[in-house]
């Protein structure tokens, strides 16, 4: 395979990647390196591709791995993430100012679920996958999978009404 | 779309027990601008899935491409050949002119010392010639330690 291949290979899923990189490691740069770091073992690999079913699932798989590793290693290394980009220039009319503060408050719920519910909604409610690619990339059955999904969509629902009943804060 | 089948769809989604086609009816529904006001609550939490799909990555992938190593391998391939080529012309006008020096001699006796001398010669530079090219064994050496990766 060469590169302009392995691109064209790569290009369906590679936003994906970065999303779910995103999702876990929050600061846009983190996620773009790991994102990188990724695709580059990735294609390092490059020989035994051919042979995987599902090359997607296979990169999911290693960006959910490498981002833990990160956060791990981040936490044993007493440094906190800092990431700024809670910030969108283009505020142009009344309602999508606010729709932008709610989506950012709906954001900021899902940062502050557990790590395996950020990933499951992640795939799911975003990314629209099936339970089954899931389950595999997140090496649990399907029913763990729809419970620990039923239980993230709960937390979101409760802190949202908190927030409507209290106000955006 | 009825607001029963919505808030049935809605029960089931946070069972965990919507498929992506009732999700993505869900999607839909709340982007639309006839959201039941009971309902508005969730239109934010849909809207926001439905936004952060789109976000792309903004970097390039740095690949190394395998062309770029073959070059590698070429030019020190190339710097290899380079210095025989010099040490082997240095090497040959040295002998030329020694041997020009020696001129004609008649005796054999005197001929034959004067050819061993200059036999002597001759090995006491290439000796010093292949002293040079051992350092070419160093250089393979960390050679090797470098592309050790591939």
């Amino acid at each position: 395979m060469n590169q302009k291949e392995f691109m064209q290979l790569i290009n369906p899923f590679k936003d994906k990647i970065f999303r779910l990189a995103k999702r876990l490691l929050v600061s846009t740069e983190e996620a773009e390196d790991a994102t990188q770091e990724v695709l580059v073992k990735l294609w390092s690999k490059n020989d035994s591709l051919e042979q995987l079913k599902s090359v997607e699932a296979m990169a999911m798989t290693m960006t959910k791995n490498y981002c833990l590793d990160q956060l791990k290693s981040k936490r044993a290394g007493n440094m906190t993430i800092v990431h700024s980009n809670y910030t969108d220039g283009s505020a142009g009319l009344q309602k999508r100012v606010e729709d932008n503060d709610a989506w950012r408050w709906v954001e900021k719920i899902i940062n502050q679920l557990p790590e395996q519910q950020k990933l499951i909604v992640q795939m799911r409610d975003i990314e629209e996958m099936e339970f089954e690619e899931i389950s595999k990339i997140m090496e649990m059955n399907e029913q763990a999978i729809r419970t620990a999904l039923s239980r993230a969509r709960k937390t979101i629902r409760e802190n949202m009404t908190k927030t409507n009943n209290y106000g955006i804060g | 779309m009825a607001l029963d089948r919505i808030e049935i769809l809605i029960e089931k989604y946070f069972e965990g027990e919507t498929s992506i086609a009732e999700e993505k009816e869900l999607k839909n529904y709340f982007s639309s601008s006839n959201v039941a006001q009971h309902l508005e609550q969730y239109s934010a939490v849909f809207g926001y899935y439905k936004q952060a799909k789109n976000e792309q990555l903004a970097t390039t992938i740095p690949l190394k491409s395998k062309k770029q190593s073959i070059v590698v391998w070429l030019s020190v391939a190339a710097s290899v050949v380079v210095m025989l080529g010099v040490g082997f012309t240095f090497y040959k006008n040295n002998l030329n002119t020694e041997i020009q020096n020696v001129g004609k001699v008649d005796d054999p006796e005197i001929a034959f010392r004067e050819t061993q001398k200059a036999l002597d010669l001759v090995s006491k530079h290439l000796n010093k010639g292949i002293e040079s090219v051992s350092y070419l064994n160093e250089f393979e050496q960390s050679k090797n330690k470098i592309f050790k990766i591939n």
